[in-house]
């Protein structure tokens, strides 16, 4: 017996596209579960946001590789993940033309959060802060 | 809507997946934008620094904590349901299980978050 599934957005038919980000939301949707809460966890239990200044940051966050790389692993997840949810939750409550331009401007942002995010991680070179 | 539309608790789980979603959404476009001061411009990004410290800027952590957990242990449960069908079964007791984690996480969680604002003890002595 089938039993038909309504916990979230049922699995698309038409395969594809739609099918590839269907996935792909829950794939990104596992990772985050590791890596969101555990960064929510270090930079609010492990550490406190009192003691995270831009010189914490450059010295212990990402004073080393593994922990840049490791966020920017999350920063990838969270723009696929982020923006695809925000895209199905435009497409619910939006039609026609204003559907497009609210799409490509979602679109365009996500673009420059992983842009802006990319600049953060990866140039925030040894010396910049003393 | 979400007292007139009698969809009951799978319409709950759904309606506070959604606003929690678009939530951290929305916190995501402003901590990339203070993480990328703290490399553009380490003297602001301190001074931004102060607000998350502060306790208002504590509280919206607490309640930023909040909607991460609760879309994070409900996504877990729509997937689980997704991808093993034959557990819809049980989806209500599951949703259960994510409030009873969500409370047992959440309130020391909170307080954690908060005390140092006010002076209680913490991590931190």
């Amino acid at each position: 017996m089938a039993v038909i599934t309504r916990a979230g957005r049922g699995r698309p038919r038409s395969g594809g596209f739609e099918l590839a980000v269907w996935y792909l939301i829950r794939l990104t949707g596992v990772a985050l579960f590791v890596l969101a809460l555990s960064h929510f966890s270090i930079t609010h239990f492990v550490s406190d946001p009192a003691e995270q200044t831009s010189q914490w940051i450059f010295d212990e966050r990402w004073g080393g590789l593994l922990w840049r790389t490791l966020d920017w692993l999350m920063l990838q997840m969270v723009v696929f993940h982020a923006f695809l949810g925000m895209r199905t939750v435009l497409q619910d409550y939006m039609r026609g033309g204003a559907r497009t331009a609210a799409l490509m401007t979602l679109y365009l942002l996500g673009f420059l959060v992983f842009v802006m995010g990319t600049v953060a991680v990866m140039s925030m070179p040894i010396g910049l802060v003393r | 809507m979400l007292l007139r539309y009698r969809g009951g608790a799978g319409m709950l789980a759904w309606a506070f997946h959604r606003i929690a979603g678009v939530a951290l959404w929305l916190f995501i476009l402003l901590h990339i934008l203070d993480i990328w001061l703290a490399a553009a411009n380490p003297a602001l990004y301190d001074e931004v620094l102060t607000i998350y410290a502060s306790l208002p800027g504590r509280i919206g952590e607490a309640l930023l904590g909040a909607a991460l957990l609760y879309h994070a242990l409900n996504g877990l449960r729509i997937i689980a349901l997704d991808f093993w069908p034959r557990l819809t079964r049980y989806h209500l007791r599951l949703w259960y299980a994510c409030w009873i984690v969500f409370f047992l996480v959440g309130i020391p969680g909170a307080y954690l978050i908060v005390a140092p604002a006010l002076g209680l003890p913490g991590l931190k002595g």
